[in-house]
């Protein structure tokens, strides 16, 4: 069986390559770059067995390297130019293949492997059928690219650190996230946030509380920074109480218009650092806002509709 | 209302341009020990999140073979194919891809796309190169920075907009769970219909935007203000 636990071992020893790697590349920051890419090696390769505290001490560690700036001293750039365009033209359109195996292998593994059953056992981990596909398909493309190239053996490990290292703390910040949710959740923000929108919000008017609603679900979701966080505490303070008790609407209008309000929310906020934040790093763009300002002004159009939206159909 | 401290905390950070990593661990601190847990308690409770939250950085596994393609030119090559579709612009591209990602999404194929996968190593180049031989000229910076963030953004809008129209996607499974705990039954088929008229207006609102970009990218071209 392909279990999750392989996956993680797999980008365990992964970042473990980085982390050697960088302490042998010249540069100043190596020492740095090195420590981080350790820290999540042992975070992927021992997590489960190291304790809770222990991996927050590693989750405070790799903050504490981020925070001291030294991961952005530039690392060495690509390969020449030159180089990449004769390569180019020599394997024209057969490059796209490998790239292209990634989503395929991962789609076709979430649709058919997962059903899959060799000697009494599925082949994919059940219930993680989708992750495992995608680390099935980034083995498939890395196999697929070596074939085709055959580059020298430390070449793939080498190309993968550069553009780990031009993504940066930037890539853990996502699974950081994700983490402070849960902090949230268990010490109570949600609920206080829930309680402030609630005092200020005008729900005596059915179209005032869908407005609440609404707007109420992205602002939340821009600060929690996933709508799946904001939903549950808007909808039990104005959702549920208010548009559907109170003024008699339909709760899966409600419910799937609500949700999609707080996706307008995400587009704003660089606490959904995996859609705002990362493809600024992997895009290099200049402005860390770049993405986010791009998206405002369909954050905000989308919000209004859906408030029209559920204005008229909430209430049918 | 004490462990509000812990967003006025985020706030700060991100205005101050502290680095993220570290505004989001205080952060996490700060809401712990507000929140009534211990220092130990607080630490343990995320580094338990940590650990159970890896899968989302499991994403990173492709970066050897997008690497090793990238040095082999593949975004030479993405570029190549857009010098030959004549009829391309950034605009229109980004639209197909649009179209494409939102439709494959709302059938729960969520895996075709994303930032590292797909917008960085192919559509990124491609939208650039559309630009570039539409306007017969290399890109000023702020007009590359620019494509390339609307590449960014078209991938995050349209799977936003599209996957709520597959019944099996987690958010329609949270609304169905929620809606159930508190005794209203809910079928998934009948939350998704209601993400259609939504995913129809992001077409649209798409479909504008991207036509201004390409008249933006053509009054740069034509020697107009660079920002």
């Amino acid at each position: 069986m392909i279990s999750l636990a392989l996956a993680y071992r797999l980008a365990g020893l992964m970042f473990l390559a980085f982390a050697a790697l960088s302490a042998r590349a010249p540069g100043a920051g190596r020492w740095s770059r090195s420590a981080f890419w350790a820290l999540v090696a042992a975070s992927f390769l021992a997590g489960d067995q190291i304790g809770a505290f222990a991996n927050g001490l590693i989750v405070l560690a790799l903050a504490l390297i981020a925070g001291s700036g030294r991961l952005d001293l530039k690392p060495p750039a690509a390969a020449p130019a030159a180089e990449r365009r004769a390569s180019a033209e020599r394997f024209g359109d057969r490059l796209f293949l490998p790239a292209l195996a990634i989503p395929a292998v991962a789609v076709f593994g979430s649709l058919v492997l997962k059903r899959v059953i060799l000697a009494g056992r599925p082949l994919l981990e059940s219930g993680q059928a989708t992750l495992v596909s995608l680390a099935l398909g980034a083995a498939t493309a890395l196999v697929a690219a070596v074939v085709m190239l055959r580059p020298r053996p430390l070449t793939p490990l080498a190309e993968g650190l550069r553009l780990a290292d031009t993504v940066s703390w930037a890539g853990l910040l996502p699974q950081v996230l994700a983490a402070l949710g849960a902090v949230f959740a268990l010490s109570g923000v949600g609920r206080a946030v829930g309680e402030l929108i609630g005092l200020v919000a005008p729900l005596g008017n059915p179209y005032g509380a869908v407005a609440a609603y609404t707007v109420g679900m992205a602002l939340f979701t821009a600060i929690m920074g996933n709508a799946f966080a904001a939903f549950p505490v808007m909808t039990a303070a104005v959702g549920l109480p208010v548009i559907v008790g109170r003024f008699g609407g339909d709760p899966a209008a409600m419910g799937a218009i609500g949700m999609l309000s707080g996706f307008c929310g995400t587009l704003t906020t660089p606490m959904a650092a995996n859609f705002n934040v990362v493809p600024v790093a992997l895009l290099e763009l200049p402005d860390r806002w770049a993405v986010i300002r791009a998206q405002l002004p369909a954050a905000g159009l989308l919000l209004a509709a859906n408030t029209l939206l559920m204005a008229f159909l909430v209430y049918r | 209302m004490l462990v509000l401290l812990a967003v006025a905390v985020l706030a700060a950070g991100f205005m101050a341009r502290l680095n993220p990593l570290l505004t989001v661990a205080a952060a996490a601190v700060v809401a712990g020990l507000s929140g009534g847990l211990g220092p130990v308690e607080t630490i343990s409770a995320f580094g338990r999140a940590f650990n159970d939250n890896r899968y989302i950085s499991l994403v990173w596994l492709v970066l050897p073979a997008i690497g090793l393609l990238e040095r082999a030119g593949l975004q030479e090559r993405a570029r190549d194919l857009m010098a030959r579709a004549r009829a391309a612009t950034a605009g229109r591209l980004l639209l197909v891809y649009f179209v494409v990602r939102q439709l494959t999404a709302a059938l729960g194929l969520t895996s075709l796309g994303g930032q590292a996968q797909m917008v960085r190593p192919l559509i990124a180049p491609m939208a650039e190169a559309a630009a570039e031989r539409h306007a017969g000229a290399p890109l000023p910076e702020a007009a590359r920075a620019l494509v390339r963030a609307q590449a960014a953004a078209t991938d995050n809008i349209a799977v936003f907009f599209g996957e709520d129209i597959f019944i099996a996607v987690a958010s329609i499974l949270l609304i169905k769970g929620f809606l159930e705990q508190n005794g209203i039954a809910a079928e998934p088929l009948s939350l998704s219909v209601w993400a259609m008229p939504t995913a129809a207006v992001a077409l649209a609102v798409h479909a504008a935007r991207m036509a201004r970009l390409d008249r933006r990218l053509k009054r740069d071209a034509a020697g107009g203000p660079a920002q």
